[in-house]
Formats: C-alpha cells, structure tokens, sequence
C-alpha cells in the first residue's frame, strides 16, 4: 500500500515538473534556444496566482488560467522584444543574457513581493487526503495529475495533428525551408515562445502548493528543468514527459526509501542515463 | 587598490585633523550590520524596524551622547560582513557593530571586535559557540539550545514517547536535533525515525510518508524559516494530523513572521521559543501595537533582538556615564537585568550570553489570526550548549 502511496507521489510530482519544463524543451529542443530564464516565468506565473487568489479573492480555478495567459503575455512581449536578437548568437551569449534575466527578476519579486514564501489560499476541496481503495490520496495531487494529464495529451494531439504544429516541426527543421514554403518562421517561433511559458507560469501556480513560491524559485529549480530536458532529449514532448516521470518517482522513491541519500537519487539517475544515452531516453542522433 | 587605499587614508586624516575630535566625543555610532537583502532580508528588517521604533520612542541622545545608527546590508555572506565590519570600524569609528543575520556572519566579525575592542552586539544568530570567540561579543537573542532542549524535556513530560525527528541537514538543524534527542531521551522518550533533508529541499512528500508510517506519538522539527509554511500544509495535506501525531519543536518554525500565512495546517503545533507576539504583558501589548502601527505587520522574535540589544547599549551607555571605549561598555553589559517584551532576560556576566525564559507554545486561532499561546514557563534558561561544559 505504501508503494502505491509513493508511486502516486511520484507521479504528481514528475507531472508538475513536465508542465514545468516542457516550455524548456520546446525552446531547447525545437527552437534551439538556451533559455535558462525559464524559471522565471513559472515564477511569475505562480505570484500573479498568488495575487489573484489571496488579494482579489478569486476562485483559485479562475486564477489558473489567467496565470496561464499573463505569463504567455510576458512571454510573447520579452520575445519580441529581447529574445529575438539572440536566437542566431552563439549558446554562450544565450546563457549569459538569460542568466542575468533570472537575477534581475529575482531581485524585482524580491523588492515588490517581499523574500518570504508565498502561499497561495486554497479552496477547503483541494485540501486533505481521500481514501481510494485504502488508498491515501492526496487531494491536490490529484488534481495536478488530472490537468497536467489532459495538458499532455492536448500537447501532443496540437504538435502531432494540427496545421501549426506541423509548422512549427518544419520550421524547426529546416528554417530556410520552411519560409521558402511561405511559414511564417519568426511567428510561429514566437507563438511557441509564448505558449511555452504559459505553460511554465501554469506550472508555477499549480506547484506553489508543494515546491513553495518565493524569489529564488527560478534558481532552485533551474537545475530540475534542465535534467528533465536532458534526460528526456529535446526533440519530442514524449522525451520530456517520461524523463519527469522517471525522475519525480525516482526522487519520491528514493527519499522515502533511503532518506539519507535522498538527494542523490535523481543526480544519480541522470548520470547513469546520460553515459548510457548521451542524447537522451529519446533524443535524435548526433547528426543534426 | 592603492587607490583606494590611499583615499581612505585621507579621508581618516581629514576627519581626524577637522576637529572632529570633539564631535567623536559627543556620538555614539553603532554600524548595524544586517541582510537587507536576499533570503535572510526579512531578519534585517525587523531588527532594523525594532530599532528604529526604540529611538523614536527614547530619543536618540543618552548619557549626553548622541546615538546614531549606521545601516549596512551584507546579504547574510559572511566575506560581506567581515569587508563592511571593517569599513565601519576603520573609516567610520564606530563605538559598537551590531547585528548579524546568521551564525557565519557573526563569526566573520568576531576577530576585529577583539583586534579593535569594539563590542560586538549579535542580535540574531543562535549557535552556541558565537560568544566564547571574542570577549567583545554579547548577544541579545537566543541560542538554538536553549528552546531545543525545552522542548525535549517538556514532550518526555508530558506523555510523548515516540518521536520522529525531521530536521533540515545544515549546522543549525543538527544543533537543534542533538540538544533535542539528548534531552528527550535522557527523559525516558524514544526517537524511532531521524530524517535529514537536503536543505533546498522542493517537496516534503516522501519523508513525511516516511513519519507516518513509522507511527510516532509525535514529530520533531526543524527546518528554515521559510520551509515551514510548507511543511505544515504538506503534513496536514498527507493527514498525520488526522492520525494524531503532533507537531513540536523549537520556536523558528512557528515564526510570527509567517505564521499567519500558513493557515489552519499549523494548527496545534507546540514549540519553544523565546518570544511569542502573544506573550501577555503589558510591555509586549504596547510593543506589538506600536510595531504594528509603524510597521503594519507583527514583530517577530527577531525584531525583539534588535529592540533588547539596543536597549542593551542605551542602559550600558547610562551606567558608565557615556564612556564608550570597548572595555568599560562590555563591562557594563554583564549581569544587566531587564524587562524585555519577552519578559525578563539578563545577560550571563561569564559567557555573555543571554539567559531567557523559555515558553511552551501551541497555535491557536485569536479574532482570526494564527498565534502562538504561550501556556507554560521555563524561567531563566541559560544556554545549555555552554553549562554543560
């Protein structure tokens, strides 16, 4: 009963990481763009759903996707705006300016929100465990579960059977191309950009609940982004997808199971992978 | 470099030599070195806040000396504290350096107190050693001890046998973790679970199924300021409160600074701690409400620190008669007695430290708002991490 306990655990926390990161994957993967800066759109994400929930009293379902749609709107206007210059840059150049984006917007939040945590009201439903089968089941998580689930499979059905995602693989692909063909390249770059981070200010609001919400947020999970991308190979959302997976039940796993090197577990894994898949569980070959 | 070497020296030359001599005389500086900034900001603040409101209250002249306060952040880095410490005592004269968000940063200091003889008042860091590394050190707000093994002693009491400890892996949570088992099993209890979490540690999940499972009449923790909005939400989420396990430890985690933040979930928890925003007396009563009027927010145990150690500085500074060289004001300091809105405290003439009452805490709800109550008294704890020697 436990094990279940534990895989259930597992799973939410490796679905929060997937909504987290995917937006990374998809600008790492597809757009080749080194964003470390991602971080900071979760976190925007999760402090504008703080504000909404706890200082408007809006219902914490209402808040959700205006999270969404705010941290896509600040997305789109930094892409626009700084993003784009870089695309061609080398990754060293990409690195150091997100790196500086992260620390300036870490200050900002820490001069306008304060360096305390942040929690975000909760509505008494979402809150306490439930007995499945025997089974102890944290309510939140299954709430993660359930929308980061349907996230996945609508992302999938968008990049697989739709006309822009099939743009957006051509773009991706074969730039050059893809504009002889008449794809409008630096839109529909943008709109991925964009959509990405909504997805990481998604992931931000709902994770609030169990990663905590302060300034340094974008720092501290940095690194948990970038070994999903990693592990997963950038080339599809299935690498990512099951990369957070692996990772949030091996994390759960190995902390319950050997606290004393809890930590490592997940570092542990992500280097075992790599020597054995250097591209990732289902990256491309070296060729591209 | 030598630039900057050489316009310091001029600098100390033009100030010694424009009779500032006389005007040395008439001041007091104190260099209050705290993080405005960065994770530890909000400690800075609330000592900076407390003594702000003191001299608004008390006026800033004492002894026929004027007081003046020289704010500096050093982002709780201990490099940062030692480099300004030293600006502040070279380039400024300052009397007494002040302040100290965490334990390195109070360490960093310490030799240039003794090198300058300038009192060293630490107003936040708690580990035990911070006093025996300068006789200039006297500190106004608690070690980790001192509520560690009140609480050990008071669960033995009061029918806990079985605890499960989960306390972050870092110099304080195992300061804590040691006072607390040696205590609490001297006192007959049982420890049938000991979690160390990685001090960044995103999800308490795992290690909270792990306290359950192991069926413990209650759980011992630690962990840093900030985490413990989490870990309550995440305990009352994964329902150890449902299956009666109680909550207890020392006073950090139920910060009033957080607390009513973390809502119902830290309902019930008992700690010890030095100073709760609800301790009822009168002192207090008028403390927290001027702190609240000027602030707009509730004074936590470290914003009592800073308001105790300037406090300190004022009675010194009044028993010698306005000298403020090193030796005569820390000579002052020892054995000092006084009414805090903590209630009493004293400060140790041997160790310098501060000798507190301990309060048993537990949450409750008062007109909405999360507090802690204080139902029982430890009285004049000194710190154990020094008596036992």
């Amino acid at each position: 009963m436990t094990l279940l306990t534990i895989l259930f655990d597992g799973v939410a926390y490796g679905m929060l990481l997937f909504v987290l990161a995917c937006g990374l994957a998809v600008t790492l993967g597809l757009m080749n763009f080194v964003n470390l800066a991602h971080g900071a759109f979760a976190m925007a994400g999760g402090y504008i759903c703080a504000i909404l929930v706890n200082r408007s009293g809006l219902p914490f379902f209402a808040a959700l996707p205006i999270a969404f749609v705010a941290s896509a709107a600040i997305g789109a206007l930094l892409e626009r705006s700084l993003y784009r210059h870089l695309y061609t840059r080398s990754h060293l150049d990409q690195v150091l300016f997100t790196i500086g984006l992260v620390f300036m917007s870490v200050t900002a939040v820490d001069y306008f929100m304060g360096s305390s945590q942040t929690f975000i009201h909760l509505p008494d439903y979402l809150q306490g465990q439930i007995n499945l089968f025997g089974l102890g089941v944290g309510r939140y998580r299954l709430m993660i579960i359930v929308i980061c689930g349907l996230l996945t499979v609508a992302l999938q059905m968008i990049l697989s059977r739709t006309r822009f995602g099939s743009r957006l693989r051509a773009a991706v692909d074969d730039p050059r191309a893809a504009s002889g063909l008449g794809i409008n390249v630096p839109q529909v770059f943008a709109l991925t950009f964009a959509f990405g981070c909504g997805l990481a200010g998604l992931g931000g609001a709902l994770g609030a609940e169990i990663l905590g919400l302060d300034p340094y947020f974008p720092l501290k999970f940095m690194i948990y982004f970038l070994i999903v991308v990693t592990v997963g190979g950038s080339s599809s959302i299935t690498g990512p997808f099951l990369a957070s997976l692996l990772l949030g039940i091996g994390d759960v796993a190995g902390k319950y199971y050997v606290p004393k090197l809890g930590a490592f577990v997940i570092y542990t894994m992500m280097i075992v992978i790599l020597i054995w898949r250097p591209n990732g569980l289902f990256g491309r070959s070296a060729a591209r | 470099m030598l630039r900057n070497f050489i316009s310091a020296t001029v600098a100390a030359v033009g100030v010694l030599s424009v009779g500032a001599i006389a005007q040395a005389q008439e001041t007091v500086k104190i260099g209050l070195i705290v993080p405005m900034t960065g994770g530890q900001a909000s400690t800075g603040q609330q000592i900076n806040n407390a003594i702000k409101l003191y001299m608004q209250k008390n006026g800033d002249t004492v002894a026929g000396k004027k007081i003046e306060v020289i704010l500096k952040d050093d982002a709780a880095l201990p490099d940062n504290t030692k480099r300004i410490a030293q600006e502040l005592i070279v380039n400024e004269k300052v009397n007494i350096i002040a302040g100290f968000g965490v334990t390195p940063a109070a360490l960093a200091a310490a030799p240039l107190a003794t090198q300058a003889k300038v009192p060293e008042i630490v107003m936040a860091a708690g580990t035990s050693i911070i006093t025996e590394r300068s006789p200039y050190i006297v500190r106004t707000s608690f070690t980790l001890a001192q509520s560690s093994t009140i609480i050990g002693d008071w669960a033995a009491k009061n029918g806990i046998k079985k605890v499960a400890t989960l306390t972050s892996d870092y110099a304080p949570g195992n300061d804590a973790l040691a006072a607390f088992k040696e205590h609490f099993v001297a006192g007959g209890g049982e420890v049938v679970e000991e979690v160390k979490v990685p001090l960044a540690n995103p999800d308490f999940a795992p290690f909270l199924q792990r306290m359950k499972d192991s069926k413990p009449d209650a759980v011992f923790v630690f962990v840093p300021a900030g985490q413990g909005g989490n870990f309550m939400k995440q305990y009352a989420e994964r329902g150890l409160d449902k299956s009666g396990i109680k909550v207890i430890g020392p006073g950090d985690v139920m910060d009033d600074d957080l607390l009513n933040n973390m809502g119902d979930a830290a309902l019930g928890a008992v700690t010890a701690h030095l100073y709760s925003a609800a301790h009822p007396s009168a002192m207090n009563k008028d403390f927290v409400a001027s702190y609240k009027k000027a602030y707009n927010t509730r004074p936590g145990f470290m914003a009592v620190g800073g308001w105790d150690g300037i406090h300190l500085v004022y009675e010194a500074l009044k028993k010698t008669g306005g000298k403020a060289d090193g030796d005569s004001l820390i000579a002052a300091m020892k054995g000092m007695k006084w009414e805090s809105p903590r209630g009493p405290i004293s400060i140790d003439p041997e160790t310098r430290d501060i000798v507190q009452n301990i309060y048993i805490r537990k949450v409750e709800k008062v007109d909405g708002e999360l507090y802690n109550i204080e139902f029982a008294t430890f009285e004049a704890v000194k710190d154990p991490g020094k008596t036992k020697k």
